[in-house]
C-alpha cells in the first residue's frame, strides 16, 4: 500500500458492500445463496415453465424421468407431471416458510422483548409459558392444532409459526437483558422516552442480528414441518407440495422410486440452502463471534 | 438438630418445584385445546352410540359436568390429569391411560436407542472434526452433518426402506416384531432389534447433526483456553489433552442440547413411527388425529410433556455433576 498524497480519507464502503465482502468469504455460504436463488427462481417461474394446473394429468402414469420431453422428470401414478410439481412445490414451500417464519419471529420478538426488558414477574410468567411450549413436542402440537383447525394452508402456516417461536423468544430475551442496562438506554430513558419506544426503536435494532441469522434456521424447520405434515396426508390437498408428492410416491416406492426421490432431493437442497445461508449471515452480521 | 440436606438433593428439589408451574400451564393448555376443538365428550359418546334424543343428550351433558362454568370444568380436568386419568378413548373402547401405557415402552425404547446413538456418534465425530479442523476429514464430516440435518426424516426412512427392505431384503419393513412368529427369549430380543434398526438409524442420523456441529464448535472453543495451553506446556500428549482436559468442558453445551432437543426428537418419532408402523406414542398421535380421538391426543401431549420434564430434570442433574461451577445451593 502506498501512502495517500491527499488528506482525504478513502470513502467508507457502504454497509451493504461490507456485508457482501464478509458474506462472500464463506464459500459454502455462496453455494447456499446460489441454491436459494435457484429455488426462488423456480417458485417465480412456475407459472411460465409449467403453465396449467400442476395437479392435472399431463401424460401416461408412471413415465420414468428423461423418457418424454413433455414430462422431463416423469409422472406419478396419476399421470401428474413431477417437473411441474417440483416448481409449484417450491412456491408453496417458500411461501409457508417465509410467512411462518415471520409469525414465529413476530411472536418471539414481542414475548422475548417484554420478558427481557421488564424482568421480574413479567419475565417469570412469560418464561413459564415459553417453557410450556418448549416442553410439548412441537410436531405433536402441530398435529393437534391442525386436527382442530383443519388442513387449510393458512391455518397450517399459522400453526407452524405457533409451534416455533420459543427459540427466537429466548434469544431476544437474552439480548434485551444484556442491552437494557447499557448507557444509551439510560440516556434515552432520561430524555423521557416511553418504554414502547425504547423497546422497539432503541434496543430491538441492536438485538436483531442473531435473530435474523436464526430466521434461516426457522425457515428450514418450517419447510421440514410442512413437508412432514403433507407427507402424512394432513397438508392442504389443493396445492402441489413436495411432502405430499413423497407421501403419494410411497405407494409406488417398489416400482417407481423416483416419484418419492425427486421431491425428496428438492427438500434436502432447499433446507441445505437455508442452513448455508444462515452460516454466511452469521459470518457477515456477527463478525466477532467467530475467531 | 438442623436438618441437613445434601446439596445435590436440594438442587434436585428446587428444579422439580420450578417444573410444577410448567406442568400446570400444560394442563390448562390441553384443556383449552379440547374446548377449541369442535365437538365435546358427549358428541363423541352420542356419535359412538349412533345417535340419541335431545333430552338424553342434555342429561348426559349434566352427568359429565359440561353444564358447569368453565373454571369448574378446568379444575375437574386438572384433578383428573394429575391422577393420570385421561378419560375414555372412543376409538379403542378403553381408558386412554391403558392405550398409552401399551405404547409407551416402544417409544421409550426407540428414544433411548436413537438418542444414545446420536449423542455418542455426534460427540465423537464432532471431536474428530474439531481436532482436524479445516482438513479433508473435517470437511467430509461437516458436509455429511449438514446434509443429514437437511434431510426430512420421512424421506430418509423411505430411502432406507427402499434400499434395505425392498432391494436387499435385509430388514423388515415395519412393525415391532414378526407377527405370528411368537418368538421368546433371545430370539424375541433379536427380532425386536432387527425391527428397530431402521427407525433408530433414521432418527439418530438426523439428530446426530445437532450434536456434531455443537461439539465441533465447543471443542474448537475450549482448545483455545489458557488451561489447555498450560496442560500442553506441562507435557500432556494430544490424546490425554483431549480425553482429560478438553472433552469434559466441551461436553457441557452438548448435554444441555440433549435435554433441550429431547422434545423435538419425541416429535420426530411421530413421523418415523408412522412410516415404520411401530406401535408407539408417535404413531398413536398420528392415528388419533386421523380418527379425531381428541382424548387420546391430549393424553399423549400430557404424557410427552411429563417425559420431557423428567428428562430435562435428569440432564440438569447430569449437568450439575459435570460442571462443578454450578452452585447447588
Amino acid at each position: 500500500m502506498t501512502t495517500l498524497d491527499t488528506d482525504l480519507r478513502p470513502p467508507e464502503p457502504s454497509r451493504l458492500v461490507v456485508f457482501w465482502r464478509r458474506y462472500r468469504r464463506n464459500r459454502a455460504a455462496l453455494f447456499g445463496l446460489a441454491l436459494f436463488a435457484l429455488v426462488v427462481a423456480m417458485a417465480l417461474t412456475a407459472g411460465i415453465v409449467a403453465p396449467g394446473d400442476p395437479l392435472a394429468r399431463a401424460g401416461d402414469p408412471l413415465t420414468p424421468p428423461f423418457m418424454d420431453a413433455a414430462v422431463p422428470l416423469g409422472t406419478d401414478q396419476l399421470g401428474r407431471d413431477i417437473f411441474a410439481g417440483i416448481f409449484y412445490g417450491a412456491r408453496i414451500s417458500l411461501m409457508i416458510g417465509v410467512v411462518a417464519t415471520l409469525i414465529s419471529i413476530g411472536i418471539g420478538v414481542v414475548i422475548g422483548a417484554l420478558a427481557g426488558y421488564f424482568g421480574g414477574w413479567v419475565d417469570d410468567v412469560l418464561m413459564r409459558v415459553t417453557e410450556a411450549f418448549q416442553t410439548i413436542p412441537n410436531f405433536v402440537l402441530l398435529l393437534t392444532l391442525v386436527a382442530i383447525t383443519g388442513s387449510k394452508i393458512e391455518w397450517i402456516t399459522v400453526a407452524i409459526g405457533i409451534v416455533s417461536w420459543t427459540a427466537p423468544a429466548r434469544m431476544v430475551r437474552a439480548e434485551f437483558m444484556s442491552l437494557r442496562g447499557r448507557e444509551f438506554v439510560d440516556a434515552v430513558r432520561n430524555l423521557g422516552v416511553s418504554d414502547a419506544a425504547i423497546i422497539f426503536r432503541e434496543i430491538l435494532p441492536n438485538a436483531m442480528p442473531p435473530v435474523i441469522v436464526y430466521a434461516s434456521v426457522i425457515m428450514a424447520l418450517s419447510i421440514l414441518l410442512e413437508s412432514a405434515l403433507a407427507f402424512l396426508g394432513l397438508g392442504d390437498p389443493n396445492y402441489a407440495s413436495w411432502g405430499n408428492m413423497i407421501g403419494q410416491g410411497r405407494a409406488v416406492l417398489r416400482t417407481a422410486w423416483y416419484c418419492a426421490a425427486i421431491p425428496g432431493i428438492a427438500i434436502v437442497l432447499t433446507v441445505l440452502s437455508f442452513s448455508l445461508l444462515g452460516e454466511g449471515l452469521n459470518d457477515a452480521l456477527n463478525p466477532r463471534q467467530k475467531k | 438438630m438442623p436438618l441437613t440436606v445434601p446439596p445435590i438433593l436440594a438442587y434436585a428439589l428446587r428444579r422439580l418445584i420450578q417444573a410444577a408451574p410448567v406442568v400446570v400451564l400444560i394442563m390448562i393448555g390441553t384443556f383449552l385445546l379440547l374446548k377449541l376443538a369442535p365437538g365435546d365428550t358427549v358428541d363423541a359418546l352420542v356419535g359412538d352410540m349412533g345417535g340419541a334424543d335431545a333430552a338424553f343428550i342434555e342429561r348426559l351433558r349434566i352427568e359429565y359436568g359440561l353444564d358447569q362454568p368453565v373454571w369448574v370444568q378446568l379444575w375437574r380436568y386438572m384433578v383428573k390429569l394429575a391422577s393420570f386419568d385421561f378419560g375414555w378413548s372412543f376409538v379403542y373402547e378403553q381408558p386412554v391411560s391403558t392405550v398409552l401405557m401399551d405404547r409407551l415402552g416402544n417409544t421409550l425404547l426407540l428414544m433411548a436407542t436413537s438418542l444414545s446413538l446420536a449423542f455418542t456418534i455426534g460427540v465423537l465425530l464432532g471431536a474428530i472434526a474439531a481436532r482436524r479442523a479445516y482438513s479433508l476429514s473435517d470437511n467430509i464430516i461437516s458436509t455429511l452433518g449438514l446434509v443429514f440435518y437437511a434431510t426430512p426424516s420421512f424421506f430418509l426412512s423411505l430411502m432406507m426402506m427402499l434400499i434395505f427392505s425392498v432391494k436387499l431384503g435385509w430388514l423388515p419393513v415395519g412393525g415391532i416384531k414378526t407377527i405370528g412368529a411368537f418368538y421368546d427369549g433371545w430370539k424375541h430380543v433379536w427380532d425386536v432389534a432387527l425391527h428397530l434398526v431402521m427407525p433408530t438409524a433414521a432418527l439418530s442420523l438426523i439428530y446426530l447433526a445437532f450434536y456434531l456441529r455443537l461439539m465441533r464448535a465447543a471443542v474448537l472453543e475450549v482448545a483455545e483456553l489458557d488451561y489447555v495451553r498450560t496442560a500442553r506446556a506441562k507435557g500432556a500428549g494430544e490424546t490425554r489433552l483431549m480425553a482429560h482436559h478438553i472433552m469434559r468442558n466441551a461436553l457441557l453445551p452438548v448435554v444441555t442440547l440433549l435435554g433441550l432437543q429431547f422434545s423435538t426428537v419425541l416429535g420426530g418419532s411421530v413421523v418415523v413411527e408412522t412410516i415404520f408402523t411401530l406401535p408407539g406414542l408417535g404413531q398413536l398421535a398420528y392415528q388419533s388425529v386421523i380418527q379425531r380421538d381428541l382424548n387420546t391426543l391430549m393424553g399423549i401431549i400430557f404424557l410427552c410433556a411429563i417425559i420431557v420434564v423428567v428428562v430435562n430434570f435428569l440432564t440438569d442433574l447430569l449437568y450439575a455433576r459435570l460442571d462443578s461451577r454450578i452452585e447447588l445451593k
